[in-house]
């Protein structure tokens, strides 16, 4: 099987690669469409500032390309919020494959949330074998609102998806390469969709 | 809801860890990443490696330890000491740490925050602060806890947070190696006054001190060395025993 990690120079994309050579498996760090395109699942991952990050992925002009793919593909903190429709962060406008929008946590909570927290309502192959209210490692000061394609809610100031599905795009706002082994579990899970 | 972090610290000279620790079943106790390895397993939510090496050829060997670190241990890490530049903390992500801390830096470049955190991103930016009370007023210590400032520590987390750090970590040299409970008065002002994360650190000797800082200091997080690494307060039995007390924590 060949997976990769779009390497577009957004955040720390070796603790993934890291996470899938504990499970035994080599993951490729790229930004080439053509490696791309020919894998068979795809890792979208991203740390840090939504419109810069938005500005690499035109760069590498990977910003058409990532919509229309039709392996697997699971976007991971920024990477999930950045398949969205549009996010406040830099007023940034999203790839739209998620029909929502990210918004800021209100200062009646401390921003960022950071931490670790409980995932319940879960309703994907994603979650296979996860229990409901696992605990997963999120750090993040904006957020899914609730949409159809939430798979799986968590409480911070208000219920928000902290995972969301759209037929072969998937989204956590967790770090499942830093949740311990339900973490692990879950990119088990990617890897068998 | 988002749980309370516990949050081992290891020392580290030379790529290896330094003070006695006394773990079950390790081999090795002086190597960071079978006792990171340890943690993981026995709960812990975080750690924080501190690296106390002087000399710029053991930041290499840091480098390389947090490397290693990185490849085997599935919950984030913290690595903080000596950290001055953004080449630094670049270095330091880019082997796959998960947060920076910075201390003495910030306090003699506070524009260090700001090129930290609009380079990185607030998320992975620490800034520790060191302080004492002294007839009633806080006073931030650099070096370590060695040099003393003109800096009042209430004055200073607020700034720290203005310039974008991600968290504090506020260690009370006068709780510090006492085993006597954290400084949660002046958790509690630091938490209600400020937005972002606080972690506690300095005094922890028992459950009780856990629990209170989390209930009276209102701290996000808890850090502690000792009590840890000579197996006083094992992680699993600590959790329960805090989520006994009605406190949030992972289990």
């Amino acid at each position: 099987m060949k997976l990769v990690i779009i390497d577009y120079g957004a955040g720390n994309i070796k603790s993934i690669q890291f996470a899938f050579k504990r499970l035994d498996i080599d993951a490729m760090l790229t930004n080439s469409p053509e490696e791309i395109l020919t894998a068979d699942k795809v890792i979208f991952p991203g740390v840090g500032e939504a419109s810069n990050a938005m500005m690499m992925l035109k760069e590498a002009q990977l910003d058409k390309l990532i919509p229309n793919l039709e392996q697997p593909v699971l976007g991971i903190c920024l990477g999930m919020q950045l398949l969205c429709k549009h996010t406040e962060e830099g007023d940034t406008a999203g790839l739209g494959v998620f029909d929502v929008n990210i918004k800021r946590f209100s200062n009646k909570v401390k921003v960022p949330q950071m931490g670790w927290n409980t995932i319940t309502n879960l309703k994907s192959g994603l979650f296979s074998g996860i229990e409901n209210n696992e605990y997963m490692y999120l750090v993040h000061s904006y957020y899914a609102e609730l949409c159809k394609e939430t798979i799986a809610t968590t409480n911070y100031e208000t219920n928000y998806a902290s995972a969301l599905q759209h037929e072969n795009f998937y989204g956590v706002q967790f770090h499942p390469e830093k949740s311990s082994i339900a973490g692990e579990k879950i990119l088990k899970n990617f890897l068998t969709l | 809801m988002l749980a309370k972090r516990i949050i081992p610290c290891l020392d580290i000279k030379n790529g290896r860890t330094v003070k006695g620790v006394n773990f079950v079943n390790l081999i090795d106790a002086g190597n960071p990443i079978e006792l990171a390895r340890q943690y993981a397993l026995a709960g812990a939510d975080e750690l924080v490696f501190l690296d106390i090496s002087a000399t710029l050829e053991n930041r290499s060997t840091t480098l390389d330890m947090v490397l290693h670190v990185a490849e085997q241990v599935n919950i984030p890490f913290t690595v903080g000491g000596g950290i001055s530049s953004i080449a630094d903390v670049d270095a330091l992500l880019k082997c796959g740490a998960d947060k920076i801390s910075i201390n003495s830096s910030a306090i003699q470049r506070p524009e260090l925050i700001n090129e930290l955190s609009n380079k990185f991103g607030s998320q992975c930016i620490i800034v520790a602060i060191d302080a004492k009370q002294i007839e009633g007023e806080w006073i931030v210590y650099l070096a370590g806890g060695t040099i003393p400032t003109k800096r009042k520590l209430f004055d200073w987390a607020k700034e720290v947070e203005q310039r974008g750090a991600g968290e504090i970590l506020f260690t009370s040299m006068n709780n510090d190696g006492t085993k006597n409970g954290f400084a949660n008065d002046a958790l509690a002002v630091l938490s209600d006054s400020l937005n972002i994360p606080i972690i506690a650190s300095g005094g922890a000797g028992t459950i009780q001190h856990f629990v209170e800082t989390f209930a009276l200091g209102k701290a996000d997080a808890a850090l502690a060395a000792s009590v840890f690494h000579f197996g006083e307060i094992p992680i699993s039995e600590l959790k329960n025993e805090l989520r006994n007390n009605n406190i949030e924590v992972r289990l």
